[in-house]
């Protein structure tokens, strides 16, 4: 079957376990999707099966290539595609259905979704500079410092940690335990948080 | 949000009295030691009770050994085994945070009476 789902980011709660204790998770209404595509090593060099998240688009929203291409599976409308590896010889076929399901017995998942947007962010917030001190005539609040020495390199070197975009960004993380899954209303719940905001897509890969 | 609160509820317990701050509590807590399970009993008046759904918690004031003691539990934790209302309180707010300042008899609360 396939690896993974793609879901739209819920929210967060909390769950208590069996001891007790509270455990903040987020909720994901991952699937239902469609296979769209099957990617297989004879045609395309390598194995994956495309899906696509079943959402009700406006029809005039759905540009023709793409429009052609979901026709080809008969699958119905959708608004994002994405690749996942497939395991097992099981046999797929376009325009099959796939939920939640196949995160059962499954222990950990990693999730990439895109963050939040912080904008144009200066040291201090976008990688924790220290800062200068606020008072005493100082003069130097929130400026990097320096950043290189001077006619030896005369550069600054690459990956030099700099002001400029913060968020909204393709960020992955691993290894979040599934709490549980709703096979009724599709939602998948694991613990701990999950980037994006809620209603942003996320993807969700067998860990 | 309507999948949060469908979430959150199905795991509101329902066998919760109606209490509210000013009322005297007894909680019982199931206590864990090594393999073995007991039930604790702690008594007190309730400060405050705060959050929503299933995040609501309590505030619990006692005064043990002559020290103020607060204990905080979440009200729909399994970990509570139930709860009783022994007194129901007469006061005129929702947290009564200004009894920690108050000792005997300025600390006393009336009750409320039914007719």
């Amino acid at each position: 079957m396939v690896n993974g789902l793609i879901g739209k980011k819920v929210g967060m709660s909390q769950v208590f376990d069996e001891e007790g204790r509270a455990i903040p998770v987020t909720l994901i209404q991952a699937g239902p999707c469609v296979v769209v595509q099957v990617k297989t090593n004879d045609r395309d060099r390598y194995e994956a099966v495309q899906l696509g998240l079943v959402e009700k688009v406006n029809p005039k929203r759905i540009t023709k290539p793409l429009k052609g291409h979901l026709e080809k599976a008969g699958a119905g409308t959708v608004r994002v595609l994405k690749e996942f590896k497939r395991s097992g010889d099981e046999d797929v076929q376009p325009g099959q259905q796939v939920t939640v399901d196949i995160f059962e017995g499954v222990d950990k998942v990693n999730v990439t979704g895109k963050s939040k947007g912080k904008g144009f962010q200066g040291v201090m917030k976008r990688h924790g500079f220290a800062g200068g001190p606020g008072g005493h005539g100082s003069m130097f609040h929130r400026a990097p410092g320096g950043i290189g020495q001077c006619a030896w390199p005369a550069r600054v070197f690459p990956g030099k940690k700099l002001p400029g975009q913060m968020g909204n960004k393709k960020v992955s993380v691993k290894g979040l335990r599934v709490v549980s899954i709703d096979k009724e209303n599709n939602l998948l719940v694991v613990k701990g948080a999950v980037p994006g905001s809620r209603g942003s897509y996320v993807f969700i890969n067998k860990g | 949000m309507d999948i949060i609160k469908q979430f959150e509820e199905k795991m509101l317990r329902t066998d919760i009295p109606d209490f509210k701050a000013g009322d005297t509590v007894q909680v019982h807590v199931k206590v864990k030691e090594g393999n073995k399970q007991r039930i604790q009993v702690y008594q007190g008046l309730v400060i405050s009770r705060s959050n929503g759904s299933n995040r609501e918690t309590f505030t619990v004031r006692k005064i043990a050994e002559g020290v103020g003691v607060e204990r905080i539990f979440p009200l729909h934790s399994p970990i509570i085994d139930k709860i009783k209302v022994l007194r129901k309180g007469r006061v005129r707010r929702g947290k009564l945070y200004y009894i920690r300042e108050k000792i005997g008899k300025a600390a006393r609360i009336r009750e409320k009476r039914s007719y």
